[in-house]
């Protein structure tokens, strides 16, 4: 039985069966009798005094029933949307935190900031309402451009020289000494471009409000309901958490834009109390574009100091990130503690510094996008490696080699403040250069030189760190909120199992891993195991799911929980079969007593359970159904050797990928499958940001890429069949030995495809996205 | 205006307003929400049906256009117990995630094998080219399209 669905095994998924014949459950497909319909009025300008909103001839439109402005919130009492993790400047002050009203008060200050809603018996009449919402703007001078913005004209009042936190980490003295005694300094002006998330569904939000309890229902696009309701009741102050739920059903894609809490849901449950009835919204794709918080967008001058043979001895990085107009939730930690702390990378540099200067613009909020700072430090170390084999003659594998920290070495501390656990990184290596045979490359190379082709190759050999993190450690360096997870596992009178995860599956098949892990562990089939999730109502807490934690953090719980259900059941077992509980095994769903053919089922222990006839009521309480919260130990550590071959017509300047190798160490395997698709969609994400995304504002903060025809999405005919396989060294501080799989293919690949076409070109840089137009400018010296 | 159109087998007929398109009608009226809206400049295919046989995005279809037209959803190809091997070959081969794009996606792959037989992968590629997926990267669901025409 586990042999074939347990832990390990390629099961299909159980969630498929909906979603292959059209009976999914998404925030838009859920209807309340009676619903109004909203629609936000969103400024054109992106920085603007607001002089005056006038509602009368909105209100005064038929079926229109109610127009609300940032006043109304704010006479509610109506909280600001907050940031969620307090960055601390070099001279220990706090990052700035700007006002950040869910709906506009005074200002606006990105194109698409919400200032008005416009509520409707339909939505035409909603759509038609916002069109008459009269507002009077002073525009005022905008500031877009990133790498000016810390000297230009001042957005916030709380905010000089636009800057939000001036952050460092590592030692600054030992890595100038470094690159003083190194005998080469390889170094790279980097552009890590913006990117627009785009999640298929665009978010919605249907708020609902009983008068008579004063209860309140929010369904909406949430990677993380119970995070979503702790904002909503702890910040912005729309209702106690006890009477507040928060179901985030079926979601449509997130790559981390639906982990935040934006403006309109805010608005939506507020305005469903005001009204006392259910209130719909749902983005269009442009208001997606405009208000959905975007990704990576950091400007980075880094350096890398070696010896003579290829020795890394400093790394030294000076980022600015932009933070959009608004501190968007989590977006403060993306450009440190998940980005300066990655900067080792696999190997043993042993003197880093970075310095990361985060300023406001007016652009839409940035925030964590797949891979959220691990992208951006793994293109700056391999971009670097790779320029610097390059420079010193050396093959890029073999300089790898030469600095990969080697397994002996682990527990392995880095100077920029993990401790890597385990890896093997090297194994990696080998495996992927073994199957994209770079022994033929050269003769590949030969011929698309014959056939008027450039051809190159890219390695980028990346780590990460997920599961985010010992509640202690992330507190300690400004989190708000604990790290851990919680899962309940279930079992019923009949010994079917309900697994309750505070994880929120939109895409990566926890109704499947989870329960292949619950049968395995306790002998039951897989059928028999349902997995419950995004619903406040139905599971304790839980953090959600962003950074690849769902495996190693929310999995790791269920292992707990799922560990005090056996232990109990042992006690039970021991009673029924009357032995003890050191002499009770339980292997494959059967306790049995050892060294006698006595044995009784799992299903007759959970029935006995709670039909306690022969059961110990003087020492166990009735029932079968545990809790438990797992706070992880460390960081987990996945790592991977990406390699990636491009072909170029120098016609054209069109790049086609050829060959695209991924071997990652996700440590164990639950569901192989399940991993080889995280991969894919991930290796697509990172592709696209190489060759083909680019969310772009004009000199003016107009945002040029707001729609499917301007932003460049990758399409079946952009991308190329990847090869993808695994190497294993177990995590070593969770009960499963997984490292997490969500966001690998994002981090590696796009070092990998730079690499590649910067070789096949001979250049040291293309800017990304590496577009037709671009290569060719490239090839021209331009 | 009154339009009547067949939907999956059954015929409708509903009073609806000129500027109504052919999505809300079978989203709203007719309750058939696995047809999803995930663009508004007909670029993602997540709309994407058939109308008398051909696979059309029904954001880009007035509803006054298919009065008359006999119109399939995903709800009305096959059923979870009798599968069509398109919707079978997606769940084999682990062609979808977050389940967003799917019914689009195989209401064109759908479309794509029975009109253009035989298929290849490039070919199965530049077919949907029409059709978004932000999670699978494609991979899978190149490989699931000429699975299912090996049995279709």
């Amino acid at each position: 039985m586990t042999s074939e669905t347990g832990i390990g095994a390629a099961v299909k998924r159980k969630e498929d069966a909906r979603f292959i014949t059209g009976a999914g459950h998404y925030t838009d497909d859920i209807n309340q009798p009676g619903q109004l319909y909203a629609v936000f009025v969103r400024s054109m300008y992106p920085r603007a005094e607001i002089r005056s909103i006038d509602v009368s001839s909105a209100l005064a439109m038929e079926d229109v029933v109610a127009v609300y402005t940032g006043a109304d919130l704010a006479a509610d009492e109506i909280g600001d949307l907050p940031c969620g993790w307090m960055v601390k400047s070099k001279d220990g002050s706090d990052m700035i935190q700007p006002p950040h009203p869910p709906i506009a008060v005074s200002l606006v200050n990105y194109v698409g900031e919400p200032y008005a809603m416009v509520v409707a018996e339909t939505l035409q009449a909603a759509r038609d309402g916002a069109e008459a919402v009269a507002a009077d703007f002073d525009e005022l001078p905008a500031v877009v451009d990133l790498g000016s913005a810390h000297g230009a004209d001042q957005i916030h009042d709380a905010a000089p020289g636009n800057q939000c936190y001036d952050w460092e980490l590592g030692d600054r003295e030992a890595t100038d000494a470094a690159f003083a005694s190194a005998d080469h300094v390889t170094s790279l002006d980097i552009v890590n471009n913006r990117l627009i998330p785009n999640a298929m569904e665009p978010r919605a939000a249907v708020g609902m409000y009983e008068a008579a309890s004063g209860n309140y229902t929010l369904y909406t696009t949430s990677q993380n309901p119970h995070l979503e309701r702790l904002v909503l009741a702890a910040f912005v102050n729309v209702a106690a958490e006890s009477k507040l739920r928060v179901v985030a059903p079926d979601v449509g894609g997130g790559f981390g834009s639906k982990i935040f809490v934006y403006a309109e849901e805010t608005a939506v449950i507020w305005a469903a109390g005001k009204l006392g009835c259910a209130i719909k919204w749902r983005a269009d794709r442009s208001e997606s574009f405009l208000a959905d918080a975007h990704g990576r967008d950091h400007l980075t001058r880094a350096e890398l100091a070696l010896k003579a043979d290829g020795t890394f001895v400093g790394l030294r990085v000076k980022t600015v990130a932009n933070m959009g107009a608004y501190l968007s939730l989590f977006a403060s930690s993306v450009p440190t503690y998940l980005y300066g702390t990655l900067l080792a990378g696999q190997y043993r540099t042993p003197a880093i510094y970075v310095e990361v200067q985060s300023v406001f613009t007016n652009t839409a909020p940035v925030d964590a996008y797949r891979g959220a700072g691990r992208p951006e430090a793994t293109y700056v170390v391999e971009r670097l490696v790779e320029t610097a084999a390059r420079e010193l003659g050396k093959d890029p594998a073999e300089i790898r080699r030469l600095n990969f920290i080697q397994p002996e070495d682990f527990p392995y501390e880095t100077p920029v403040a993990l401790t890597y656990d385990t890896g093997d990184y090297d194994a990696s290596l080998k495996k992927a250069i073994e199957l994209i045979g770079y022994d033929g490359f050269a003769d590949r190379k030969a011929s698309s030189e014959a056939a008027g082709k450039k051809r190159g190759i890219g390695f980028s050999c990346y780590i990460e760190a997920c599961g985010l993190a010992p509640s202690q450690v992330a507190l300690s360096l400004g989190a708000g909120v604990g790290l851990f997870e919680s899962a309940e596992v279930r079992v019923d009178v009949t010994g079917s199992v309900s697994v309750m995860t505070g994880c929120h599956s939109h895409g990566q098949g926890h109704e499947t891993t989870f329960a292949q892990i619950v049968s395995d562990k306790l002998g039951i089939p897989f059928d028999n195991v349902d997995v419950v999730h995004g619903d406040t109502g139905r599971s304790d807490y839980g953090l959600g799911t962003y950074g690849s934690r769902s495996l190693v953090v929310g999995g790791s719980a269920i292992v707990k929980a799922t560990d005090k259900v056996i232990a109990k059941s042992r006690k039970i077992a021991a009673h029924m079969l009357e032995s003890t509980e050191e002499n009770v095994d339980f292997e494959e769903g059967t306790f049995s007593v050892t060294d006698s053919n006595q044995s009784i089922t799992f299903p007759e222990v959970a029935f006995s359970a709670y039909v306690p006839g022969n059961y110990p009521l003087d020492e166990l309480e009735p029932g079968l159904s545990e809790k438990a919260f797992y706070d992880p130990e460390n960081f987990t550590y996945p790592a991977g050797a990406h390699i990636c071959e491009v072909e170029v017509d120098p016609e054209t300047g069109t790049v086609e990928i050829v060959n695209f190798v991924a071997v990652d160490d996700f440590g164990e395997i639950i569901n192989p499958m399940i991993v080889a698709g995280q991969v894919h969609g991930g290796l697509a994400q990172g592709i696209g940001q190489a060759l083909l995304e680019h969310g772009i504002y004009d000199e003016s903060g107009q945002l040029v890429t707001g729609s499917y025809m301007d932003y460049t999405m990758p399409r079946a005919d952009d991308m190329p069949n990847f090869v993808v396989d695994t190497t294993v060294t177990p995590c070593t501080h969770n009960p499963l030995g997984s490292k997490g799989c969500g966001e690998a293919g994002a981090i590696g690949s796009t070092a990998a495809v730079m690499n590649a076409l910067t070789d096949a070109l001979g250049v040291v840089d293309v800017p990304m996205p590496a577009s037709p137009e671009t290569v060719w400018r490239a090839m021209e010296g331009e | 205006m009154e339009i009547s159109l067949t939907v999956n087998g059954t015929e409708h007929t509903a009073d609806v307003p000129d500027n109504s398109l052919l999505v809300e009608i079978i989203r709203e009226r007719l309750n058939l929400t696995g047809t999803h809206v995930g663009c508004d400049t007909s670029q993602c295919g997540a709309c994407t049906i058939h109308m008398n046989g051909c696979s059309v995005k029904s954001c880009t279809v007035l509803a006054g256009q298919a009065d008359g037209a006999d119109i399939t959803t995903i709800e009305g190809i096959g059923t979870v117990d009798a599968l069509h091997p398109m919707q079978e070959a997606f769940r084999e081969n682990h062609a979808l995630q977050c389940g967003f794009c799917t019914p689009g996606m195989i209401m064109s792959a759908i479309d794509l094998v029975e009109k253009g037989k035989p298929l290849d992968e490039q070919s199965v590629r530049e077919g949907l080219e029409g059709n978004l997926c932000r999670c699978t990267g494609y991979h899978n669901i190149v490989k699931a399209v000429l699975d299912a025409q090996d049995k279709m």
